[in-house]
This record gives structure tokens, C-alpha cells and sequence, in this order.
């Protein structure tokens, strides 16, 4: 099944006078399941589309089916129920709330949620998900007690707590070291095989692009999609 | 269900930096404070104010017969004795708007003690309720005469600080005997010092007797007389007879009317009368209704058709009332003014401190929109950070006030009073400076677009 399918999606900035366009007609389709690295060098766009991905923002022309569904029309609270619902974030720089909890930090979302959790279950979940990712024992930590690795762990947990049917990490190691990147990465493909998530990961880095099962090269606003590569599936398996 | 998770998650924020939300409140805290403390101080000051001046006597009315005229030459006011004991009574038991109304029956002799003289301005016939209208209590020394001196005709009286310094120089007057008009007066107290009036009369200069003893011993006034313009002349040359010492009997001058007589024309003269009653309203503010009430009475006792004048004038210390009024108006708006004052500031206070908030926190704004907040979600949880704080300091502000207030009346020993609508005034307008403050930069949160929100360094 087709999770995500876009059809020619441009999008041009106006800054002042000029136009700037960003995206020039990019179609892309990702099937449930798939983990996804898409790839470019800084400029050529991915973050803005990762941005329309992410119903964060809608594009200029084109169109964009979300689980069957056309988004790209939606008013805002539209898209943020969308995005509460459907969609975790990862972000480069973790945006985890200062002198919070990892628990507290993790349950952020359920606050925009209208389904009914009591204050237990949403503790449970949290404390579930906190665990799966490798954080048991540090659910009362604030995140200046955390290395950066554990950091990105409590906001994959929060991405998580939602049960969305797609992750999307914005350069979620570009904060980190190798040694902990790979953990990281290797902690997607694990939610990828195991819970079926779909997983976008926005990169520029190539080490972090072989943990995906496609790469797809995305340059100057136009798609240049690659094959998977093969070897770093196998380095990890 | 959504708007109290959110409720929950701003107050939460808040518990994340409780030195920044203490700082906040500060403003509102002094604020709300400085509204209370200034108003319960406002209030006991113009309490005391306008108690000070209605001891003046600005809610007295004085009711004068009315005037006599014979063959279109009038004899001026009060020249016609249409006022007698019973109106007094009358008034006091049916006029709601009363809270006391005495008889005077005035005299001027003059008063020996010893070989000492003084014609005192005022000898003033009355009742022992005299003292709570003029708000002349407590004495100086001694004690008022009673109702019974006055229903005896007793032979007491009660002398003001002029007459005690004239006659007695360093004596003690308790005690003592003084005769006025020749008629011996035991006197058994001395008023308090009250000053000259308004218009600069000595008010201290006066003596107060039962006005039955004045009445029918001092001024002697012969139930005979009808008219007070002809007995005028006659009480000034009057010589003493021994017979005036004691009350007359009252004499039957007019065949008894019958009822429909009586109730179709006016009452003759009566025989017992009094020059003036003094009432006092209940407050300032029904001096009118008082006003009303007393000639609806009067005119009734007095069997007055519907279409024929008044035969008495009630007059009422308007300039008195007047600056009473002005009074408390000028300390509302003064305080009124400072209580704004001060409830701005803390509010741009607020305002200052939530807009640095929004514009610090703005990835985690832009994160909360990421994760599925709507503007309005964010719009709510600044909001209620906002009106939180104030509502708080609003809460802690009212405890420092009150204290505030309580230790001036004890260290500094000013009159306050605890005002409930200053309480209840502060916490409004804590909660909607809150609301009014804290909409700008909520707004300004709400209307942030996530993408640049979370990029924000």
C-alpha cells in the first residue's frame, strides 16, 4: 500500500520580488513499511520537503495523498490533528523541554490529543516506550542529565507515543558521534522491522543513508533516486 | 477534556521555573496590595472624615414653625408657635428616616453663680437626646439629665466649657447651683469643647436644661400667651413672679372641636409649643427621604388642606452635606486612580515577562505545534500561564494587603477598614489584566509558523 504519494509537488518562496523556487516538481511514492533515506546536499531542498512531508507546511502546486488521503488542501488544525496523530518528529537538535522529565518530555504530545488516556495509561504507555528504547531507569532524568544519544532516544519515544504510522527524522544524528549515531540508526531499523513504522530520515550523510532500505537523492529542487544500498544492509545483519 | 489537559500542561510549564513565575507575580502582588492597603486606608480616613463632619451636625434638620402674617405684614419665620412636643415624638416614632429628633425651647437670661455673671448665646431647652444629635458624647464630666428630669420640670442643667470658664473660673460646677432668671439649677454636668461652628459662633457658650424647665420656669411663657410676637416683649421685661416657678395648669381656651371640625380646619395655636425640633436623618443620604417623611407627617398632625402652605420650614446643612459628599467622591477617585495606576503596571509587568517567555520558549512552541498543537492550543496554555500568575499574585497580594493594612492600624494606628469590595475588585481585575496582558504574546505564540518556530536559535 501506498503511504505516501506525491504528484509534482513544487514549491516556490517569495522573498520580496524575487521568486525562489525550492522544489520543482518532485513525484515520490513510499509504501507502508519501507525506511527511507533522502538524501541531498544542504540547499537543495530535502527540508523543505521534509517540511510538506510533515504537513508542517503545503506546497505551493501539486498534490499529496497521506494514507489514501489528499493533505495538501487542509486548514491548519487539520493538519495538526493530522500530524498528532499520524506523524512522529525526530529532530537534529532533540527539542526536548528543559527541566522536564524524560517521562514528562515523552507524554508532550498526548496533550493535543482528544483520545481519552487517563493519567495512568499514558504513564504506562510512556514508561513502555521509554523502556523500548533503551531508557529504563532514567524515566525521571531531565534531559541535561542525559548524553545526546539518550536524548534522541527520549524523542523517539516521544515521536512514538502516538502510535503513528510514520516516523520522520530530521538529520537525527547530526548532533551525535559516530558510535552513538549507529545506535540510533540501528534503533529505526529496528522499529522499522519490527512494528512495520514507516521511516523517513532526512540526511546529508552517506554512513547514516546505508541503514535505509532506499535512498532517494533529492538535488537542486529534483529527485534523483538511487538504489538501496546493499552493503550497509548486510554490515548490519 | 482537551482545554483542561492543556489548562494542566501551562500550569506545569510554569511549576518549570518557579524563580522567573515568582519574579512575575511580584508586580501584580504589589499591585493588588497597594490597591488594598490604600483603599482600606482610603476608606477608614473617609469613614473618620465624614464622621468628624457629621458630628458638625451635617445630617441635622432643623424644623421651624412657620410664619404669621397679619394683614399681608409678615412677622418672619418661626413667628407662629405651631410646634409642639408631641410633633417631636411624632417624628421620632413615624419617620424611618429619623434616627433622632429633640424639642429646644431657647432662652437668653442671664446666670449667676456666685458673685459671677454671663448671659449665655444659647439656653437650650431640650432632651437628653440632644447630645446623639448635636454628636456632642460623651461629656466632659458629669451626666446628662434624664427623661425624668424632663417629664419633673426638674431643676438641672448641664453647662458648655464657655459658661464653666465665665462662671466658675477653677471651680468644679458639679455639684453646684447656678440660677438663671432667678430659677436655681443644680448643674449636673460639663459638655466636651466643640469649638465655634461654622459660622464662628462660640458653640460651647450654652446651657442645657430640660425644655419643660425652661419652657415653664425660665422663660416663664404663660400658657396664656397665643402669640410668641406679643410674649416676646413680655419675656424680656418680665418681672419673676413667684408663680412662674412652678408649671401652670394648662387652661381650656376653646370649646373641644368635634372630629369633622377638627378635621376640616386647621388646629388653633396649641399652647404647649416648642421653638424648634431638631432631627438628625439616619445618614446623610436620606436626609431627603427624612425631609419628606417629616413634612408628610407634619402636615398631616397638623390638619393642613391639601392646597394650603406648609406652617413650618425644615431646613438642612446642604453646604455641609455638599462638602460631605465631595468629600468621599474626591478620596474614591483619588484612590481609584492610584489603585490603576499601580494594577497597570504590574500588568505591562506581566506583559513583559510573558513576551520574553514566548519569544525564549519559542522551539518549544514550535515543537508543541510539531506534535499536534493548534494555535489555539497554544493560545490557551499562554493564556492560562498568563491569568495563572495574576490570579496568583491577585491571591497573595490580598494576604500582604490585608496584613499590610492590619499592621498600620496597629503600628501607625491609622483607622482602617476591611473592604470587601476591594477584595473582590483586586482579584477581578488581577484576573482580567491576566486575560488583557497576557493575550498579546499568547496571541503572538499562537500566530508562530512550527517550521521557523523550531529552527529558532
Amino acid at each position: 500500500m501506498e503511504l505516501i504519494e506525491l504528484q509534482n509537488i513544487c514549491k516556490t518562496y517569495h522573498l520580496g520580488e524575487l521568486e525562489v523556487p525550492v522544489l520543482k516538481g518532485i513525484s515520490l511514492s513510499v509504501k507502508q513499511g519501507e525506511l527511507v533515506a533522502l538524501m541531498g546536499a544542504s540547499g537543495s531542498g530535502k527540508s523543505t520537503l521534509m517540511n510538506i512531508l510533515g504537513c508542517l507546511d503545503h506546497p505551493t502546486s501539486g498534490r499529496y495523498w497521506l494514507e489514501g488521503r489528499e493533505v495538501s488542501g487542509l486548514s491548519a488544525d487539520e493538519r495538526a490533528f493530522l500530524r498528532n496523530r499520524t506523524i512522529g518528529f525526530v529532530f537534529q537538535n532533540f527539542n526536548l523541554l528543559p527541566r522536564t522529565s524524560a517521562l514528562d518530555n515523552v507524554m508532550i504530545p498526548l496533550c493535543y490529543t482528544s483520545e481519552e488516556l487517563t493519567d495512568h495509561e499514558a504513564r504506562e504507555r510512556a514508561v513502555s516506550l521509554l523502556t523500548r528504547v533503551g531508557l529504563a531507569g532514567r524515566f525521571h532524568h531531565e534531559p541535561s542529565q542525559l548524553s545526546g544519544g539518550q536524548q534522541q532516544r527520549v524523542a523517539i519515544a516521544r515521536a512514538l507515543i502516538n502510535m503513528p504510522t510514520m516516523l520522520l527524522a530530521d538529520e537525527p544524528t547530526g548532533n551525535l558521534d559516530t558510535h552513538t549515531s549507529a545506535e540510533v540508526m540501528r534503533l529505526f531499523q529496528e522499529l522499522n522491522r519490527d512494528d512495520g513504522i514507516t521511516i523517513l530520515i532526512v540526511t546529508h550523510n552517506p554512513e547514516v543513508a546505508r541503514y535505509a532500505g532506499r535512498v532517494i537523492g533529492i538535488s537542486d529542487g529534483v529527485l534523483a533516486e538511487g538504489e538501496p544500498l546493499q552493503h550497509a544492509q548486510n554490515s548490519v545483519s | 477534556m482537551k482545554t483542561y489537559k492543556t489548562i494542566r500542561t501551562a500550569l506545569r510549564a510554569l511549576s518549570r521555573n518557579p524563580m522567573r513565575a515568582t519574579l512575575t507575580t511580584l508586580g501584580i502582588i504589589i499591585g493588588v496590595a497597594s490597591v488594598i492597603v490604600m483603599i482600606e486606608i482610603g476608606k477608614g480616613s473617609a469613614t473618620a472624615i465624614q464622621r468628624t463632619i457629621l458630628n458638625m451636625g451635617a445630617n441635622n434638620l432643623l424644623i421651624h414653625p412657620g410664619t404669621a402674617a397679619s394683614g399681608g405684614v409678615s412677622f418672619g419665620a418661626g413667628s407662629v408657635m405651631t410646634l409642639t412636643p408631641k410633633d417631636c415624638e411624632a417624628i421620632l416614632r413615624e419617620c424611618p428616616a429619623v434616627r433622632h429628633a429633640v424639642p429646644e425651647v431657647q432662652a437668653r437670661t442671664q446666670v449667676i453663680y456666685g458673685n459671677q455673671n454671663w448671659v449665655p448665646m444659647q439656653i437650650n431647652g431640650t432632651t437628653p437626646a440632644y447630645l446623639d444629635v448635636r454628636g456632642w458624647t460623651p461629656l466632659a464630666m458629669g451626666e446628662m439629665f434624664s427623661d425624668l428630669d424632663v417629664r419633673n420640670a426638674s431643676k438641672v442643667c448641664v453647662l458648655g466649657q464657655t459658661v464653666v470658664r465665665e462662671l466658675f473660673g477653677g471651680e468644679t460646677p458639679v455639684g453646684k447651683e447656678v440660677r438663671i432668671n432667678n430659677v436655681s439649677f443644680r448643674v449636673l454636668g460639663v459638655l466636651s469643647p466643640k469649638g465655634a461652628n461654622m459660622m464662628g459662633r462660640d458653640q460651647d457658650d450654652i446651657i442645657l436644661a430640660p425644655w419643660t424647665t425652661i419652657k415653664y420656669r425660665v422663660t416663664g411663657s404663660p400658657l396664656t400667651d397665643v402669640n410668641q410676637s406679643s410674649a416676646a416683649s413680655d419675656t424680656s421685661s418680665a418681672v419673676n413672679t413667684l408663680s412662674k416657678l412652678y408649671p401652670n395648669e394648662k387652661l381650656v381656651l376653646y370649646p373641644e372641636p368635634s372630629a369633622a371640625q377638627a378635621a376640616n380646619t386647621p388646629l388653633p395655636v396649641r399652647f404647649t409649643n416648642v421653638d424648634h425640633i431638631l432631627a438628625s436623618a439616619v445618614s446623610d443620604a436620606e436626609i431627603p427621604l427624612a425631609i419628606q417623611q417629616i413634612t408628610r407627617l407634619l402636615r398631616e398632625r397638623h390638619r393642613i388642606l391639601p392646597n394650603q402652605p406648609d406652617d413650618f420650614n425644615i431646613r438642612d446643612m446642604t453646604e455641609m452635606t455638599r462638602t460631605l459628599a465631595s468629600t468621599s467622591l474626591l478620596m474614591t477617585n483619588l484612590l481609584l486612580s492610584v489603585a490603576l495606576i499601580s494594577l497597570v503596571v504590574g500588568g505591562v509587568g506581566i506583559m513583559n515577562i510573558m513576551l520574553v517567555s514566548v519569544t525564549e520558549r519559542t522551539r518549544e512552541i514550535g515543537l508543541r505545534m510539531a506534535v499536534g498543537g493548534r494555535g489555539r492550543d497554544i493560545l490557551i496554555h499562554f493564556l492560562v500561564e498568563a491569568i495563572a500568575l495574576c490570579l496568583a499574585g491577585g491571591a497573595v497580594g490580598i494576604l500582604v494587603g490585608c496584613t499590610g493594612s492590619y499592621l498600620v492600624t496597629i503600628i501607625l494606628g491609622w483607622p482602617t477598614e476591611t473592604s470587601l469590595p476591594a477584595i473582590v475588585l483586586s482579584v477581578i481585575v488581577s484576573a482580567s489584566v491576566g486575560i488583557i496582558f497576557g493575550f498579546y504574546p499568547a496571541w503572538k505564540a499562537s500566530r508562530l509558523d512550527p517550521i521557523e518556530a523550531l529552527r529558532y536559535e
